[in-house]
């Protein structure tokens, strides 16, 4: 066990555990975030999605001790109470079915959005691909991404 | 840092309050210790008592308890909209707690498609009935007779008398209704009030929003994987590396010394491992080591070999085959026939996320968290299985990734019930994503075979079906001798029982015979091949068969496809009283009409280019859910590479309740189905499954999604505005035809029929290839 610091979301927390522990347990378990989840542990679904240094980064196959800069979850997403026009455009598109998958969808998306704010259909299709969704709610969110890239200027 | 406290305190405080309600206890109470909340017992609320189901508080909102869980198709908002019309409320007034068993009616979870069409009556029922007494109570109140009154949003008024004014809250605010229903059992649950007619409602055929959704995108909702508890710990199960493996002996000398260590646990081939932290127990049970014995033969054939296997074996059990007319002679005499096989293989539920569940044993008793869409048959079954009185136990129900069937079977609920009883401790269990892969309940493997026969005029004469299911001791109900932790203890069910399946669909056809049979794999019993409830859980693979099949006889008959539909239809021979008929021709004209389909028999006639396009369509009923969906395809005649580029689905579920959601739980159904048609199937060698992960079990992505869905909503009743139109369930029916509508499509583009799910690309290139494409 060792000490281990990480900023979250604006915050500082120092953890003592196991420097090779993934960080989603961290996480979830140490400071209580609902954010991001367990789907596969192997990096193959997205579930787990946080963002460090404006990538997206899947915390089951990221060693705690490895999670260097600030980790932004979806808690962390909203500003001001204001939330982020992801956010917004997931609710007036009504895209979650379970929801279970839509941390990684919406991190994913904006990561897409911040690197290109306006992607072709097929860029979206492409950045989007390895986030999955077992209640198949792709049809949906591709929606709501072109909701938001159609109005940002 | 967490704060440990009996998680979720909000939902612990208002159960307590909740069954103190229950009990008679006057005024809705929400001051408890978390003691006081959690001590049972916890007694079935009684569906024959109004409270049971509506709670009208001081403020003049009101709570809807209903024993229904949404696996997140937008249940519990349409419920709300039911109740709300019918109780006259404002739909943003109310707010609806589901699915947790000491403080909702037991009315089974979810499963069937049934939500709308069997349990939203009730509903209905209860909330005309409040609106009835709360009418009398302001009669009273006033002496006026009922009819003398109005509502509005609530409030009742006098038209008579502008002075009389009462809010519900003003009158029962808080407060029992000490009512007492009728009926039989849950589903006829019943007060004196009538039902509005459908023309007065509201909200019902409106659109609002999800109540559930800002939630789940601001990270805001607490669900079954969240809960902590003071105390717990984590385990994680080992599974045996080869099935039918028998457990020799555990080396616990191997994980003893491991950081955050507490027990392994085993009984009979049930095995786990418990730790203090959550990354300790995954390493813990990789570290375990244990001696299997493998069993004497192999469990089951390898994947590639499955369907002659099935082809070959000697049924377990043969339905009573469905007969019309004389399907041997007919077919002698026809002047074409055509004879086909369908395979589909096995599928996965795959949910998003792994089995989950919470057990907490304090008090005496156990509370479970968990996202089971039957929490009532797991509580019952929990009881069963543990021999603890069955109100010792609840299920407290919380939301998680779609089940579509899988947690009907919920092993994890059962596991960490079990621990908790033998560590005496909170214990959290959750599966991994290769254990879950691998392991989870199957969609039933088919084969088909089928003929049918053409008169010199190209009309079908006789259809002639057999299907062969791998669906020997189908599981799916979370019975205490079902579940994978009672098998893998030695507890066997008898009899085993499962099923084949027939087409649903309305065609006339002078001669038909349909049969179907039950195949056995040679390892029945804890088995990661065990089927169960996915999503249908037979339609799409029966549909693929048979409406590949027809679309096979309208390309014989050279006849457009949605024109030898509508032919077979609309001739009058046999069956029913046209109700479903008249369906399912308004339900496959719209669909064409829709896609703006152009006439003409499959395949085109010219495919040129690398890229080759086509339609196809198919349709089947669903209970009383007709859907007909036509999809456009995209060949890749190099890659073999299927693309999807459109879909309409046309769907008739009678009086829809919410239309936004009804589109997108049929455009997810269809893209499910879709998934298994391009790319899901279990592959297995002779001693276990090596699809374990979404690579080896690969699901539809991103990349795959149609460019384009349309869908529409269809009321093709005779009378479509009558004033008791029904409700219907939309769960389902939309998976089933789509398998088909691609594999049509497929073949209107290139002219090859492919016979066998999935669609992979080297599968569709090597068929392309054999054409000489
Ligand atoms: S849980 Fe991390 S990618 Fe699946
Ligand atoms: S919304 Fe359920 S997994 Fe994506």
């Amino acid at each position: 066990m060792s000490k281990v610091t990480l900023k979250v979301n604006g915050q500082s927390h120092t953890v003592d555990i196991e420097p090779s522990t993934p960080l989603l347990y961290i996480l979830r378990n140490d400071l209580g975030l609902q954010g991001p989840r367990f789907g596969c542990g192997l990096g193959q679904c997205g579930a787990c999605t946080v963002i460090i240094n404006g990538n997206a980064v899947r915390s089951c196959v990221l060693p705690a001790s490895a999670a260097k800069g600030e980790v932004t979850t979806l808690e962390g997403l909203a500003q001001n109470g204001k939330l982020h026009p992801l956010q917004q455009a997931w609710i007036d598109e009504q895209v979650p079915a379970c929801g279970f998958c839509q941390n990684g969808q919406i991190l994913t998306a904006k990561v897409l959005l911040d690197k290109n704010p306006h992607p072709t259909d097929a860029q979206i299709r492409t950045g989007m691909a390895s986030t999955l969704c077992r209640c198949m709610t792709y049809y949906r969110i591709q929606a709501a991404i072109k909701r938001v890239a159609k109005g940002a200027a | 840092m967490i704060d440990f406290t009996a998680i979720p305190p909000e939902v612990e405080a208002a159960l307590a309050s909740r069954r103190s309600f229950l009990k008679g206890a006057g005024l809705l109470v929400v001051t408890l210790s978390p003691a006081a909340a959690q001590a049972g017992p916890y007694p079935d609320p009684n569906f024959r008592q109004l409270d049971s189901w509506i709670v009208i508080h001081q403020n003049n909102t009101a709570t809807f308890y209903v024993g229904k869980t949404d696996c997140g198709q937008g249940t519990g908002t349409a419920f709300r909209q039911m109740m709300a019309d019918e109780l006259d409320i404002a739909f943003d007034k109310t707010s609806i707690i589901m699915g947790s068993t000491d403080t909702t009616v037991d009315q089974g979870g979810s499963g069937g498609s049934d939500a709308i069409q069997a349990d939203g009556w009730p509903m209905r029922r209860v909330a005309a009935e409040a609106r009835r007494v709360l009418l009398q109570l302001a009669s009273q109140r006033w002496s006026l007779p009922p009819d003398q009154l109005t509502v509005r949003d609530a409030v009742i008024s006098a038209p008579t008398d502008p002075s009389k004014r009462l809010t519900y809250g003003e009158l029962i605010g808080g407060k029992r209704f000490n009512v007492t229903l009728a009926g039989n059992n849950v589903n006829a649950t019943t007060g004196v009030a009538k039902l509005k007619p459908v023309q007065e409602f509201k909200y019902v055929g409106q659109s609002p929003q999800r109540y559930d959704i800002p939630a789940k995108v601001d990270g805001s909702l607490k669900w079954a994987v969240d809960v902590k508890l003071p105390g717990m710990v984590h385990a994680r199960n080992i599974k045996p590396p080869v099935a039918g493996a028998k457990l020799v002996s555990i080396d616990e000398s191997s994980v003893r010394n491991l950081p955050g260590f507490v027990k392994v646990v085993s009984k009979g081939n049930y095995v786990a491992v418990v730790c203090e932290r959550e990354e300790q127990a995954i390493n813990a049970a990789r570290r375990l080591k244990v001696n299997w014995e493998k069993p004497a033969s192999a469990p089951f054939p390898a994947s590639e070999d499955l369907f002659t296997f099935m082809r070959a074996a000697q049924p377990t059990s043969r339905s009573q085959p469905t007969v019309v007319g004389d399907v041997t002679t007919s077919l002698a005499g026809a002047a074409k026939v055509i004879e086909a096989e369908y395979d589909v293989p096995f599928q996965g539920h795959t949910a998003f996320g792994p089995a989950h569940a919470m057990a907490d044993p304090s008090n005496g008793q156990l509370t479970i968290y968990s996202n089971d869409m039957k929490s009532y048959g797991m509580r019952n079954g929990v009881a069963a299985f543990l021999k603890i009185p069955r109100d010792q136990v609840r299920v407290v129900w919380m939301e998680g990734p779609q089940g579509f069937g899988r947690t009907a079977a919920d092993d994890a609920g059962f596991e960490a019930a079990f621990l908790a009883k033998e560590l005496n401790r909170p214990v959290r269990v959750q599966w991994m994503r290769d254990e879950e892969t691998a392991w989870d309940t199957k969609g039933p493997a088919f084969t088909f075979k089928l003929r049918g026969g053409l008169d010199a005029q190209g009309n079908l004469v006789a259809f002639d079906y057999l299907a062969q299911a791998a669906d020997y001791n189908h599981v799916g109900y979370n019975e205490a001798d079902s579940v994978l932790i009672a098998q893998l203890m030695g507890i066997r069910r008898t009899p085993a029982r499962g099923g084949g399946d027939e087409p649903d669909e309305m065609y006339s056809i002078p001669h038909r015979r349909m049969a179907s049979e039950v195949v056995s794999l040679p390892l029945i019993w804890e088995t990661p091949l065990r089927t169960g409830n996915l999503r249908d859980p037979n339609g799409p693979q029966v549909t693929f068969a048979s409406e590949s099949f027809i679309d096979e006889l309208a390309a014989a008959a050279k006849a457009d496809p949605v024109a030898f539909r509508l032919a077979l239809l609309n001739a009058g021979t046999g069956d029913d009283s046209g109700f479903k008929r008249a369906r399912s021709i308004a339900c496959i004209k719209a669909a064409a009409q829709a896609y703006g389909w152009d006439p003409r028999p499959s395949p085109k006639r010219v495919s040129k280019g690398d890229i080759l396009t086509g339609r196809g369509v198919a349709y089947s009923f669903r209970s009383q859910t007709v859907a007909a969906e036509i999809a456009e395809v995209e060949v890749n005649g190099k890659t073999g590479h299927v693309w999807v580029k459109r879909l309409v689905c046309a769907h008739d579920c009678g009086l829809v309740i919410n239309p936004e959601g009804t589109r997108r739980t049929l455009e997810g159904a269809m893209l499910h189905s879709l998934s298994r048609a391009l790319h899901e199937e279990v592959t297995f060698d002779t001693e276990k499954v090596t699809s374990v992960d979404w690579v080896t079990h690969p699901s539809l992505t991103h990349a795959d999604t149609p460019a384009q869905i349309d869908i529409v909503l269809v009321n093709g009743d005779p009378n479509p505005n009558r004033p008791d139109l029904p409700h219907y369930g939309a769960g389902e029916t939309a998976c089933k035809p789509l398998l088909a509508a691609v594999a049509n499509a497929i073949f209107d583009a290139t002219g090859v029929r492919l016979r066998r799910v999935p669609f992979r690309d080297q599968r569709v290139l090597a068929a392309l290839k054999a054409a000489g494409i």
